[in-house]
């Protein structure tokens, strides 16, 4: 029956009724085709950061919005739907498009005492307010020696969309990952979003955000706890997604998916095969604090990595996964470690050069077998 | 030679076009412009430099600056005014800062050669009216951003001379205890926001502090929080594109603040007239509906009086002002410049419109204070700067164990519990979920 109610809603144009905080229920499925199921409930993780940003900024009146298309639009992928109208023009601005501008606005009213969340339309459009991001907003904790923190969020898609051509595909979390005084974070799944997003906006640092365009619409299950409108993650601890004892798998944001989707090919080819090879799925969910913590346990139980990212391979996340399990869990290692990452070429806009140029399934599941089977002879597979 | 008028140019006003589509009362519409207030300032004080002057037009090789004004006012005179602008207190202040300004960047040439301060040191000699003119008249609330050409600045608004001694020495008692250094003064005390290595990084992050005063008073509902925040800068930053989206954006919402040029001619070696379409900086402000002003930036008397009506305008609420300072920097753009390309005859002209001789010379002549008592406040500021040097001298090395503190201010990720631990250490938090 909410599902129902809220469908109305929505397309009425109406404010959005949002989870009321005195209700520790559970919130209602959004998705339109989803049967109301008592079982778990799931959420797109647009709705999933729409409620995150509902609820920070209810609870906290020094949280605002900026951004191109976050007011009147309802947010370029309707991620800020309904805010506009439930927190006033001057909590949702919509900015002219100036991404240099009005980052350093956020940046310099982070420094006077607001809670700014600035939103890039794509992280692509981040390059023209790089400068405030790393030198004012990143550095000046440091250089101010903790006098002026910047509690901002810089948020928005990353990655690769479909089609959408070279300048509008780059991934920029080994960019943003390489700079001290960031926090950059990576959900993927609604849980992911919901609890990341919030602890972001409370966390007194700069935070960048890295969020997913193709994941925007996606439903997860997610759980009582997670729709509390106090829950939080932790900023710099990875996520076991899946628990195996072959291999480690390392993956953010999209390439999660991917991974879990390749774990599900290699248990049942593994069953077939007389070896089962399970995955040990890893959910780094936050880029930088990187949890080596995590992903070093994990190695020295498995004894193999593969590590997948969808941005450009060189300097990238892998690269720096592989080169830190190289440096503390070396002689655990059973095979050398796999990195997969996106073709070395901006991005083309044919659809199967673009196929191409991102890491697909099949590639995880290569990668896999070709770190499993270095150390097992080949007359025992099937 | 300039024009007998000497109105500045006013904006063109804004016709409210198109009506208010949202719902709400809108605080910042972007949609209704209202016209903007006549600028309040007597059109006396203020000088037009004629469009389409020759003069404007020379390339390098011109001796004197873009406006005309320099050639027929005599810099002292005061003629105009009959009554005092200054009171004595008021002017004994304006002059302690000057020397104060004046000595401690004195002091820094010698310490930098003698290798107690190291890499890039920017000197403000020349400019110190524009400081003491702006700065002098803020209260401790308000907001300076600056560039990296800040001691002066930072020392204006109030942080000790000693601190700022240290931070330049590097030593860890500095105003950002050794780790930000000449370029990046920092002072949440006093609410210098910077100190920016990067011209026009500045200009943004004080629009943003702007920001922060006018939410807080028309969101967060603190009524007396009229704050207002001076952005200084240079003339090459007047054509980097930041400075522009910021006059837009400042206009557009009507924020509280002031946009200080202190247009010394020169970016390192690159003269304002070899770099800019239109020299003349402060028509750049009524582009956007900004009121543009040009002042003589060597007269502290007349930088105040502009500063005065720009900052009471900001805290009315009345919105952003662009000011141009004509200055000039006596010494090289930092202490490793050469300075080989300025004119000696541009130099020499400039020295004789020194700020600090000036002030003084107007204090004598008018009695507002005895040559004896000016000598007392050189001494007092000479003890001031030596003691300084001294502190900073004697203060320590940072410890090795400041390298890497401050990069966050919650390093841990994500905030400590109730129970005083860091919440990423409750082992519940590698299952995914957590309570706060």
């Amino acid at each position: 029956m909410w599902g129902i109610i809220r469908q109305k809603v929505g397309a009425g144009g109406f404010p959005v009724p949002i989870l009321e905080q005195s209700l520790p229920r559970l919130r209602p499925a959004v998705s339109a085709w989803r049967r109301y199921s008592s079982a778990a409930k799931e959420m797109t993780v647009r709705d999933a950061l729409n409620s995150a940003l509902d609820e920070e900024m209810s609870a906290d009146p020094k949280v605002f919005l900026m951004g191109e298309e976050v007011g009147e639009y309802q947010g370029a992928y309707k991620i800020s739907k309904g805010l506009l109208e439930k927190y006033g023009p001057d909590r949702v601005l919509d900015t002219p498009i100036t991404e240099a501008g009005f980052a350093g606005i956020g940046v310099g009213a982070a420094y006077y005492g607001l809670r700014p969340i600035v939103e890039f339309m794509t992280f692509n459009f981040s390059m023209q307010a790089i400068d405030h991001i790393i030198n004012s907003a990143a550095k000046s904790n440091y250089m101010s020696a903790g006098q002026i923190n910047v509690p901002i969020v810089f948020r928005g898609p990353n990655g690769a969309a479909a089609g959408v051509g070279a300048q509008h595909s780059q991934c920029y979390a080994a960019w943003f990952g390489a700079c001290p005084g960031l926090k950059v974070l990576a959900p993927y799944s609604s849980e992911d979003a919901r609890g990341l997003l919030k602890a972001a906006i409370r966390d007194p640092d700069p935070v960048v955000f890295l969020e997913n365009e193709l994941l925007y619409g996606e439903s997860f299950p997610i759980s009582a706890e997670a729709l509390d409108s106090s829950f939080c993650l932790p900023i710099g601890k990875a996520k076991i997604e899946r628990e195996g004892k072959d291999v480690t798998i390392t993956a953010f944001s999209k390439m999660v998916g991917y991974a879990l989707k390749a774990a599900e090919i290699l248990a049942k080819e593994g069953i077939s095969a007389e070896r089962f090879v399970t995955k040990q799925v890893i959910n780094l969910r936050s880029i930088r604090p990187l949890d080596t913590a995590t992903i070093n346990a994990s190695v020295r139980k498995t004894n193999r990595l593969v590590t997948v990212e969808e941005g450009f391979p060189q300097h990238g996340v892998g690269a720096e996964i592989c080169t830190s399990v190289i440096e503390e869990s070396f002689i655990y290692l059973d095979a050398p470690v796999e990195r997969i990452a996106g073709a070395d070429v901006p991005m083309p806009y044919a659809a199967n050069l673009e196929r191409m140029a991102v890491p697909q399934v099949e590639d995880i599941v290569c990668a896999v077998k070709r770190a499993c089977y270095r150390s097992v002879p080949m007359t025992a597979t099937a | 030679m300039s024009a007998a008028a000497t109105k500045i140019i006013q904006p063109l006003p804004l016709n409210s076009t198109t009506t208010n589509r949202s719902p709400h009362k809108a605080l910042f519409n972007p949609l209704k412009a209202t016209p903007i207030s006549s600028f309040p300032a007597s059109t006396r004080k203020l000088r037009l430099t004629k469009p389409n002057s020759p003069h404007a037009r020379r390339r390098s090789t011109s001796i004197f600056a873009v406006s005309d004004v320099v050639q027929e006012k005599k810099p002292t005179s005061n003629t105009f005014f009959p009554n005092l602008l200054i009171t004595k207190e008021e002017g004994l202040e304006l002059y302690e800062d000057m020397i104060l300004g004046r000595s401690f960047e004195d002091m820094c040439a010698q310490m930098y050669y003698r290798g107690k301060m190291f890499g890039f040191v920017h000197l403000y000699n020349g400019q110190e009216a524009v400081s003491a003119g702006f700065i002098k008249l803020l209260k401790n609330e308000d907001c300076v951003v600056s560039t990296y050409r800040d001691h002066v600045h930072a020392l204006s608004k109030g942080v000790p001379a000693r601190a700022v001694m240290s931070e330049l020495f590097g030593k860890t008692t500095g105003c950002c205890r050794g780790q930000g250094g000449s370029m990046h003064m920092f002072s949440k005390e006093h609410n210098v926001l910077g100190g920016f290595a990067f011209i026009g990084e500045g200009i943004p992050v004080a629009t943003g502090a702007a920001f922060t005063s006018k939410y807080r008073r028309e969101v967060l509902k603190e009524g007396d929080c009229d704050h207002v925040t001076l952005a200084f800068f240079g003339d090459g930053t007047c054509n980097n594109g930041q400075f522009f989206e910021c006059l837009n954006m400042a206009a557009l919402w009507k924020l509280p603040i002031v946009f200080v040029v202190e247009n010394n001619l020169w970016a390192i070696g690159m003269s304002h007239l070899r770099a800019t379409s239109d020299p003349e900086i402060w028509k750049k402000g009524p582009a956007f509906g900004i009121p543009g002003v040009h002042v003589d930036g060597m007269d502290v008397l007349k930088v105040r009086e502009v500063a005065k009506e720009a900052i009471t305008r900001a805290r009315r609420g009345e919105g952003p002002t662009l000011v141009e300072c004509e200055t000039y920097r006596f010494r090289g753009h930092s202490l490793a410049d050469p300075d080989e390309l300025r004119d000696a005859s541009e130099k020499a002209h400039y020295a004789a419109r020194d700020p600090i001789t000036a002030l003084k010379k107007y204090m004598v002549e008018n009695n507002l204070a005895s040559e004896a008592e000016l000598k007392v406040i050189e001494k007092k500021i000479d003890e001031v700067v030596e003691e300084a040097v001294e502190f900073a001298d004697s203060s320590p090395l940072p410890g090795r164990s400041q390298l890497l503190e401050n990069v966050f201010a919650d390093p841990r990720g994500f905030g400590i519990g109730p129970d005083g631990k860091y919440r990423c250490e409750d082992p519940k938090f590698t299952e995914g979920t957590a309570h706060v």
